[in-house]
């Protein structure tokens, strides 16, 4: 399950062991366990407050836990200052030194480290190529856009040959395009180097996109971990399922295991209700949709391209949103009746108090 | 509506003019006296004698070194004591910031004369422990300027993220030592520039501490001059006054140099200070 196949000699383990972290009345973390493999990228997932940020500031050495334990490859390193903890960090918000060029802010951390110029130049070299910035390396923060100061950033993170890369939001400061670009080549870096990264972010697609495995956090705990995939479609809970893509909430009636909804009959996954109502978790395009049947009323269709967003209101007032291949849907106008049929073997369903 | 346009403008660069010439008469009637009773003879003719005996009164010559040398070290003590101060409240405790604020501006409020007051007593210690040299006025001066070095300082940190800078540096292995030295200090170097500057001018001016207290300093010896060489009196203060100006001057220039080259704020005295941001 755990993608460690490309490049990922270097990488050391990273665990963080019971974290418990309180501001005032305010818990931040609150028991956080969480193992990264080496040279694996755990995304860590969640909405503005549920300490994925202070996690990684834990583990940067920027803030102490109340309890629990950093531990990177044999070294518990929960004591150890910022400074000695020898970790690359790509902050969200833009913190190349103003007054130095992208050369000299990426040569940095190597000076301090004592390394001769003719080694910083080269190593500088080295990493502003492998982040396609070599041309910009005499330009000054102000004089580069957003996208690329970020790409220094990461090259200067690069540069000390960090034990573990920490990435606190880096994109969350770009327009789309440039967010998605470099979205892509942070993965194709951190594949190439190998390290071990722990990136913090709200944005789910970003989260899908790059990471070997996403950490969904809420409250200060991590609700689920697991591959992108997997957390998609086997949501361990409903709070991962509905932050993670969009979800349909269907009322259902379980028994013994399975939950009857739609006129299908599921099995229920782990976590689900026991028995009674529930509310089924349905991804849109475990629903197909076709003319002429008698479960819902077509009342608004979206076009996205090649596929198209039906929203279908049930018999008894539920709507329901469906994603299905645009062709399907080119008769369909709104008010039309229509059938639908579940895809899924399997869902999960919650209390209907969640 | 373009005609209107014109004519508003034609009317503020009347007004700006106006106010500069007033302004500029203001400050230079004064000036200009001053230096042509410092050159004039009683009886007829002009001189620089008076000017000449800048450099060889003694007493003079002393005050004038002893005042650049309170300058130099009041400079010094007020940036080591500031600016590891400032940036350790806002990197560690943001709540202490209207404190710290308010207690650098109090000094303000305070007349030279109820200073003095307390100054007195704290002076008998200073003078117990480190003699009663006049360079010891630096502690007081430190005090006198500190609202001054303070709003430009302020400025200054307000300028750059200095939280995300640190801890970018801490990141990749520096220890608070380089954070400061290596990284915060140039990035507000106009202000600093600018908060040395003004001291500069504050203490090569000041007269009420110094006289009060009993020490000699450049104010002090003109205002004794005063009473026997009065036109070599107004050649000193007018030549400090000089000095203090031309100062004023670079520091308007650095300040404006500053802001063109980068996007960040001109470091300018005047300016309001600038709110944080996030």
């Amino acid at each position: 399950m755990i993608a460690t196949s490309t490049g990922a000699r270097e990488g050391l383990e990273v665990r963080l062991e019971d974290l418990r972290r309180r501001f005032g009345t305010v818990t931040a973390l609150d028991g956080l366990s969480l193992t990264l493999a080496p040279g694996e990228l755990v995304a860590l997932l969640g909405p503005s407050g549920c300490g994925k940020t202070t996690a990684l500031r834990i583990v940067a050495g920027l803030d102490e836990p109340d309890s629990g334990r950093v531990v990177v490859g044999d070294r518990d390193v929960t004591d150890v200052s910022a400074n000695k903890r020898d970790m690359g960090m790509v902050f969200q918000a833009y913190s190349l030194f103003p007054h130095m060029t992208a050369q000299q802010n990426v040569e940095f951390g190597l000076k301090l480290r004592g390394h001769d110029s003719t080694r910083r130049r080269a190593r500088a070299g080295e990493v502003l190529d492998l982040v396609g910035l070599s041309s910009q390396k005499d330009k000054y923060a102000g004089q580069m856009s957003g996208g690329q100061q970020q790409r220094v950033a990461l090259a200067r993170a690069l540069a000390i040959e960090p034990s573990v890369l920490l990435l606190d939001e880096p994109l969350s400061a770009l327009d789309a395009k440039v967010r998605a670009q470099l979205r892509d080549e942070i993965r194709r870096v951190q594949l190439e180097v190998g390290t071990t990264t722990l990136f913090v972010t709200h944005d789910q697609e970003e989260a899908l996109a790059i990471a070997d495995r996403v950490g969904v956090m809420s409250q200060g705990r991590l609700e689920q971990l697991d591959a992108p995939e997997a957390l998609y479609s086997r949501p361990g809970s409903a709070f991962v399922a509905s932050f993670v893509g969009l979800m349909n909430r269907v009322p259902c009636e379980v028994q013994g295991g399975r939950a009857t909804l739609l006129g299908t009959s599921v099995t229920t996954l782990d976590g689900s209700v026991h028995g009674g109502r529930g509310v089924a978790l349905v991804r849109p395009e475990q629903v197909q949709v076709a003319a002429g049947g008698d479960d819902a009323t077509v009342v608004h269709i979206s076009f996205l391209g090649s596929f198209s967003r039906v929203t279908a209101r049930l018999v008894e007032g539920t709507e329901l949103i469906v994603q299905t291949p645009s062709a399907t849907v080119q008769d369909l106008r709104i008010g039309d009746r229509v059938g639908l049929s579940l895809l899924a073997d399997d869902l999960l369903v919650s209390a209907t108090t969640d | 509506m373009t005609t209107a346009r014109v004519r508003a403008h034609r009317r503020l660069q009347a007004f700006r003019v106006v106010v500069l010439t007033v302004l500029g008469l203001f400050f230079l009637v004064p000036l200009g006296s001053m230096a042509a009773y410092s050159v004039r003879v009683p009886a007829g003719g002009r001189t620089l004698d008076f000017w000449r005996q800048l450099g060889q009164d003694p007493d003079l010559r002393g005050a004038i070194v002893t005042s650049l040398e309170l300058s130099l070290l009041t400079v010094v003590l007020m940036l080591v004591l500031l600016v590891p101060t400032m940036v350790w409240v806002r990197l560690r405790v943001p709540g202490m910031s209207r404190i710290v604020e308010f207690l650098c501006l109090l000094p303000l409020t305070i007349p030279a004369i109820v200073l003095v007051v307390g100054l007195k007593g704290v002076y008998a210690w200073v003078t117990y422990f480190l003699g009663d040299s006049s360079l010891t006025l630096t502690f007081a001066y430190v005090v006198l300027v500190l609202p001054y070095a303070y709003r430009s300082i302020d400025a200054g940190l307000a300028s750059i993220d200095v939280v995300t800078l640190s801890e970018a540096a801490r990141g990749l292995g520096a220890g608070w030592f380089t954070v400061i030295t290596r990284i915060i200090v140039p990035n507000i170097g106009a202000a600093l520039l600018s908060a040395a500057f003004i001291s500069v001018a504050l203490v090569l001016g000041e007269f009420t501490l110094a006289s009060l207290l009993s020490y000699t300093n450049l104010q002090v010896v003109i205002n004794l001059l005063g009473k026997s060489d009065s036109q070599t009196s107004v050649a000193a203060s007018l030549a400090s006054l000089v000095f203090a100006f031309v100062l004023l001057i670079l520091l308007s220039l650095v300040g404006r140099r500053r802001g063109a080259r980068r996007t960040a704020p001109a470091l300018d005295l005047m300016a309001p200070p600038v709110a944080k941001e996030g």
